[in-house]
């Protein structure tokens, strides 16, 4: 007879960064995140966890794709979703973002989900609110939920993630994905690297807690998963990279480089993705590509955060 | 401190039981002071018990006995921007800080390059300031760093000094020609040396601190690179030059050669980056967002050096009030600076409890160095000397609290910290400016 599992937990009012996260309180979130993703393939998608609880989608840079997810997510838990693009027109209206902060929160909502083009602008806006906050991506810093939907959508397809070797490249410096990741996978055991020219490398990137590599051949050398970023189009001409076909040539993900992979490599990309630029077209829709699988686990993942959250909330 | 209930008929005051620390000359001894007509009359151990006659006494009761200290950056927000300080604001915050002479930047609302604004300054001053106020002028018409200012007649208006203020003048053209322009009059460049590509966007230094708070960073090569084309261009010129604010090792020791080589080359270093170091902006805390940024602990640590060993000759509050409307932000969406005058001393007086800075060179660099390299006549105790002078406890404790600050803004990084150390009485010009409660 197996005794019961002590039952790990995710005991926190807000989800702003990865970084001091445990393993436990990740594992946690990825076993919810399980059953969503079970749930959300059966017809009937829709639970009750949030009924009679409000969430707001507080977005000051654009996004399709996150705020879709989260609102999908929230809704599939009965929770009431309102979705408000703040866009910087407003800033220069004069509102500040401890303004816009004060003001919904005499909305009283349960659940806040924002997105800031600033590093920290999330957790400073948690300070000032009474509900729970959620980091949907702040500037260069975090962004949570797409590493704990990497982190599932690898678990899935390998079973675990202690000891796998994952290679993130591209973008590094200007990469909240990125720094999300190394916190979360290291936590878990995985072995990170980095890979990037020196000009999208952060200084002292070393200090991540992952090896750095300039040469992608190199870094893709025997991984067991490759991790590709988004480049931001107005950094392709001359800023940091000379150009799309020359940042294609050395950093781009193509059948060679991926040849020096492990052959049962996963491919991943946060998406969008510029084809072309930082993955090759057959590449993106290649046979070992889990891109898709990393779209649905990112509702099944917010699911879990929205409901472990939830749990927090008073009068729960 | 015992309060006389009322002054003599001249004025004069008699500090007795002092200790009497006077930077220029390197004294430290048991004695008195005598102050008659806003000078110092007299003053040594003859006096220490014995008060002149129908003067006030003051019983110091041991306490240290010094120049009053002169702060060679201030900025203010007067004219354009008054509520964030006042001359007269920040005057009595320099008062209560211990510090006799401010020096104001030019970087104000409109840019302090023309006669009849410094007119403005010092006029301003007169009416409002218990502290001596001194103005230091653009040097560049409108701090952009193209056309120089009337060098000449801006310093026969009284101007101190002349600075681009917190602009670095990136062309090495303009530079030099201020410099060779400015030594016809003997007047000193101040200048803040940031490379304006390198450190575009940067919000912070760069390191591991900054990459994993998502935020852009300024590598302090940004600093090293503009101070050795600077001191190149004053061997070929001759002028005189004053770096503002130096943060790391690698400038400390462009100084070093450049003072070996015999040229007229001095250097600051604000006191926030003696005390503060990158690690305390924590979670994004925009106190502690200052330019140049707080760097390592180990370019902290070599500036305390260069303290301790003359290579730096003078410490700055670096005093710049910013209100909440523009520190309540993102930390990259928040505005620069941190008020400093109150806490000046007290934050300095940390390198001497520590033991890594001697008292007398820790207060010459706040006193003495400045006063001598603005050509001001105090900053020193001697017969004749201003009496500009403060009374201190060095071990007095408190607790910085913003409420009580007397400066208009309350961005001080230093709130809510221990200090030990605080002035009893602060007096300019021998009338008593402020006395600790």
């Amino acid at each position: 007879m197996t005794k019961p599992q002590p039952h790990a937990t995710f005991a926190r009012r807000h989800l702003l960064t990865c970084e001091g996260l445990t393993a436990d309180e990740i594992n946690a979130l990825l076993d919810l995140a399980d059953k969503a993703a079970d749930s959300n393939r059966q017809v009937i998608k829709k639970r009750d966890v949030l009924r009679g609880r409000t969430l707001i989608n507080l977005f000051f840079e654009a996004s399709t794709r996150t705020q879709s997810s989260f609102e999908l997510a929230g809704k599939r838990l009965g929770a009431d979703v309102m979705n408000m693009n703040v866009s910087t027109s407003s800033v220069s209206k004069g509102e500040t973002l401890i303004d816009t902060a004060m003001t919904l929160n005499a909305m009283r909502p349960d659940i806040l989900v924002v997105r800031h083009h600033a590093a920290g602008a999330v957790e400073l806006l948690s300070q000032k609110v009474d509900c729970s906050v959620i980091n949907a991506g702040d500037g260069a810093h975090q962004h949570p939920t797409q590493a704990l939907l990497d982190a599932l959508t690898i678990r899935r397809a390998k079973g675990r993630i202690a000891g796998l070797s994952v290679a993130i490249c591209g973008d590094i410096l200007h990469s909240r994905v990125a720094r999300s990741n190394i916190n979360v996978l290291n936590t878990l055991g995985a072995r990170v690297r980095i890979v990037a020219p020196s000009t999208l490398l952060p200084a002292q990137a070393d200090r991540l807690g992952a090896e750095v590599f300039t040469d992608m051949s190199k870094g893709l050398e025997d991984v067991d998963i490759v991790m590709m970023l988004r480049l931001q189009r107005e950094r392709m001409q001359g800023t940091y990279v000379p150009s799309t076909r020359e940042f294609f040539h050395f950093f781009g993900l193509d059948q060679e480089k991926l040849a020096r992979a492990k052959p049962d490599a996963l491919i991943m990309h946060p998406g969008p993705m510029n084809r072309g630029v930082e993955i090759a077209s057959t590449i993106a829709d290649h046979s070992r590509s889990v891109i898709r699988d990393q779209v649905e686990m990112g509702v099944a993942v917010r699911m879990a955060v929205l409901e472990a959250l939830a749990r927090q909330l008073p009068n729960h | 401190m015992r309060k006389p209930e009322t002054a003599s008929d001249d004025g004069a005051v008699t500090f007795l039981n002092a200790r009497l620390l006077d930077p220029a000359s390197g004294r430290d001894e048991p004695g008195g002071l005598l102050v008659r007509d806003g000078i110092i009359a007299d003053m040594g151990p003859h006096l220490r018990r014995n008060a002149a006659e129908k003067s006030r006494v003051i019983d110091c009761r041991g306490h240290l006995l010094c120049p009053g200290l002169v702060d060679m950056q201030v900025f203010t927000g007067e004219p354009g921007q008054e509520h964030r300080e006042t001359l007269k604001t920040a005057s009595y915050a320099a008062a209560a800080g211990g510090v006799t002479t401010m020096v104001v930047m030019p970087d104000t609302e409109p840019v302090i390059d023309q006669v009849a604004l410094v007119d403005f300054i010092q006029r301003r001053a007169r009416d409002n300031a218990p502290v001596n106020v001194h103005v230091m002028a653009a040097m560049t018409r409108g701090l952009k760093g193209t056309e120089m200012t009337e060098i000449g007649l801006l310093k026969r208006a009284g101007a101190i000094a002349f600075t681009n203020g917190k602009n670095t003048i990136s062309s090495a053209r303009v530079m030099r020609n201020a410099l060779l322009y400015a030594k016809d009059f003997g007047a000193l460049i101040v200048h803040h040396t940031e490379d304006p590509t390198l450190s575009e966007g940067a919000v912070m230094n760069s390191g591991e601190v900054a990459t994993r708070l998502g935020l852009r960073g300024v590598h302090k090569a940004a600093e090293t690179i503009v101070l050795q084309r600077d001191v190149s261009l004053v061997e070929i010129t001759g002028g005189r030059y004053h770096a503002s604010g130096l943060t790391c090792a690698e400038s400390l020791e462009v100084i070093r050669a450049a003072k070996a080589r015999g040229l007229p080359v001095t250097a600051g270093v604000s006191v926030n980056h003696l005390t503060l170091n990158e690690n305390d902006i924590g979670p994004y805390r925009t106190f502690f967002r200052v330019r140049p940024p707080l760097r390592a602990e180990s370019d902290r640590q070599a500036m305390v050096r260069g303290i301790a060993s003359g290579d730096i000759d003078v410490i700055v509050s670096a005093h710049d009030p910013q209100d909440a409307d523009v520190k309540r932000h993102p930390f990259a969406e928040a505005a620069d600076g941190a008020i400093g005058l109150e806490t000046l001393l007290a934050a300095a007086l940390r390198l001497h409890h520590s033991g890594d800075v001697d008292l007398l060179p820790l207060i010459r660099a706040m006193t003495y160095n400045p006063a001598k390299l603005l050509g001001l006549p105090g900053g020193r105790l001697e017969k004749g000397a201003p009496a500009d002078l403060i009374l201190v406890d060095l071990g007095l404790p408190w607790v910085v609290d913003k409420t009580v600050l007397k400066a208009r803004s309350k961005n001080s990084p230093f709130d809510e910290s221990k200090m030990q150390g605080h002035v009893l009485a602060t007096m300019v010009a021998g009338r008593i400016v402020y006395e600790y409660a």
